[in-house]
């Protein structure tokens, strides 16, 4: 009987260690988590008011805003979205329901997943060279929305792909068991089945694609910039003006950057400003991903 | 042979079961004709005569030669993986959807005569006259009328019509008191059994020819069980029903006449009463009093 006792003491221990040790380590990353939002909070909030928003960059700190850069943000990510979203979804769609299985599919498949995988300062130089050099679009907001959606694009197929492998084949054969096209099944069915794990990976990728930097400065844009693009409408026909997709552009991280490397310290809590920004826009992101995640399995579930 | 698939590609050939049997069944293994009820007349629906079918290399059916009475139930039945789903599969072509599937020989559907299987028949112009009703009820996650009605509005119905349509097929199903209610809310929010009999609904809307069912009842309990099979009962005065069943009693109770499957072929078809009282192969005896399966 007592060796029964001294065994399980000693895997009872064995139990207890390994309890202490997955705590220490997850508290080493949530720690330092938590300490960085903080320290970003407690740096930051102070300067959070209306004109930070509303102001260009300045010489003098107390009066620099990032209005230019939250601009380009948006607008880029315009971009991005209605290029990268169309792109890979349907790329999505091709590959999963299209596409006959075979060795070059698997061969996209797996390249598709590398590229995801691609550091994002290798897609500015593509860019550099393709967008800028080659087909002229210069340094302009089109040019960085284009990158960050050839950079999301991976993320977005892939997530298309996933999200259609969840609906049951029983479901397919239904819908082609009462005549259905290909199309007709991909276009009544499968998109609308699938939208919300799509929708939700298109908005991660989109949260990535808020925070690059490198691939932004690689193509050219700029760290200070004082002036808005030109606006979207119009006051006479055709009120609607596309001239903003070739206006030079700053971003939320970029301005950052610019700021942190200034000596001086007031420039520094508005980068810390401008972090708390961009942090509280992805977080936001993120929850909406959450929402419509939870609310679609809560409609459909298999 | 040819002589009897001359005659059938005329206009809703009659013919004698006995005469129909004898003459078709090649398989050396069916020769049971002399046991069918001698001058039982019956119009014939569809005919499959020396159907082959391959999923890659594999063999999945061998040299299957059969007929479908209209307006009768024919039962399939045999143990896991003798192919009778395979062979229900290829009335409506849904075997197309997957890469490696091939089919060889004729499966003729009348009065109008077309080879289901043929290279020259669109997939699709079958599964718009064959309905398909499956194992698992596959409702979608749409509203219960979206579901009813997606067969007929995919053949451009709508408006007045379209509900008009919907309640018809509702109530073919034995399932308008139970749903007219509730006709846009999710499908999901139904039971399975009243899913399953959207799902008949769904396949009855677009008023087919033909109606399979893969062994609709496997995911259900008894009584929405015993709702469907007497759905089945009734269905057949409208059109040709044809089930794949796990369940044996099920065979007997809903089915006119039953065939039998093993390892891919077609071992015995006989009239349901005989082959469940009187078996004419060893081999079915052996299934049905369980001794394998």
């Amino acid at each position: 009987m007592s060796d029964f006792k001294r065994i399980i003491a000693k895997r009872k221990r064995q139990d207890f260690i390994f309890n202490i040790v997955g705590i220490v380590c997850t508290l080493i990353g949530i720690l330092t988590l938590g300490a960085l939002l903080v320290d970003l909070f407690l740096d930051g909030l102070p300067r959070l008011n209306l004109g930070f928003f509303t102001h260009f960059p300045s010489r003098f700190a107390e009066q620099a805003g990032i209005l230019s850069s939250w601009v380009g943000t948006l607008l880029i990510m315009l971009v991005t979205a209605a290029t990268a979203v169309p792109l890979g979804v349907a790329a999505g769609v091709y590959l999963e329901e299209y596409a006959r299985k075979n060795w070059l599919t698997n061969l996209i498949e797996i390249n598709i997943a590398n590229l995801a995988g691609v550091p994002s300062i290798v897609y500015g130089l593509m860019a550099l060279g393709l967008l800028v050099y080659q087909f002229r679009l210069g340094q302009s907001i089109l040019t960085g929305g284009l990158t960050l959606a050839f950079l999301i694009l991976p993320i977005v197929i892939v997530a298309t792909r996933e999200a259609l492998r969840t609906i049951p084949q029983g479901i397919r054969e239904a819908a082609y068991a009462l005549g259905s096209t290909k199309w007709q099944v991909v276009r009544h069915h499968l998109l609308p089945y699938s939208i919300g794990g799509t929708m939700t990976g298109i908005i991660i990728a989109l949260s990535r694609a808020i925070g690059e930097t490198a691939p932004l400065i690689t193509i050219g844009a700029l760290t200070f910039i004082a002036f808005l693009p030109p606006p979207p409408i119009k006051s006479q026909a055709p009120f609607v003006s596309f001239e903003w997709l070739w206006s030079p552009f700053s971003v939320l991280p970029i301005q950052m950057f610019n700021w942190v490397s200034r000596p001086d310290q007031a420039f520094v809590v508005n980068a810390a400003g401008a972090g708390l920004v961009l942090i509280l826009i992805t977080l936001s992101l993120n929850a909406a991903a959450i929402v419509i995640r939870y609310r679609v399995r809560k409609r459909i579930k298999w | 042979m040819n002589g009897s698939l001359e005659l059938s590609i005329g206009a809703t050939p009659k013919m004698t079961m006995t005469n129909d049997l004898s003459r078709l069944q090649v398989s050396p293994k069916v020769r049971d004709s002399d046991a069918l009820d001698a001058g039982q007349t019956f119009e014939v629906k569809a005919e499959v005569s020396e159907l082959n079918f391959f999923y890659g290399k594999l063999q999945a059916l061998k040299n299957i030669n059969m007929v479908f009475g209209a307006n009768q139930v024919t039962a399939i039945i045999g143990p896991s993986g003798c192919g009778k789903s395979t062979l229900l599969r290829c009335f409506n072509r849904i075997h197309d959807l997957y890469p490696d599937t091939r089919y060889e020989g004729k499966i003729t559907l009348q009065p109008s005569g077309t080879n289901v299987i043929g290279p020259e028949t669109d997939p699709l112009e079958m599964r718009l006259r064959v309905s398909m009703v499956f194992q698992k009820p596959n409702a979608f996650p749409k509203s219960v009328f979206e579901n009813a009605a997606f067969g007929l509005r995919l053949r451009g119905v709508n408006g007045k019509e379209l509900e008009r349509q919907v309640e018809e097929s509702l109530r073919s199903a034995a399932l308008w008191d139970e749903v007219k209610d509730r006709l846009r809310q999710s499908a999901y929010t139904l039971s399975g059994g009243q899913q399953q009999r959207l799902c008949i609904a769904r396949a009855l809307a677009t008023d087919p020819e033909m109606l399979l069912f893969d062994e609709p009842t496997s995911a259900l309990d008894p009584i929405a069980t015993s709702k469907i099979e007497d759905l089945i009962f009734e269905l057949k005065r409208k059109l040709t029903v044809i089930i794949v069943t796990h369940n044996m009693q099920q065979a007997a109770r809903v089915s006119d006449v039953t065939a039998f499957m093993y390892l891919g072929e077609l071992i015995e078809v006989s009239p349901t009463k005989k082959m469940f009282e009187n078996p004419t192969e060893k081999l079915t005896e052996e299934y049905i009093t369980g001794h394998f399966g």
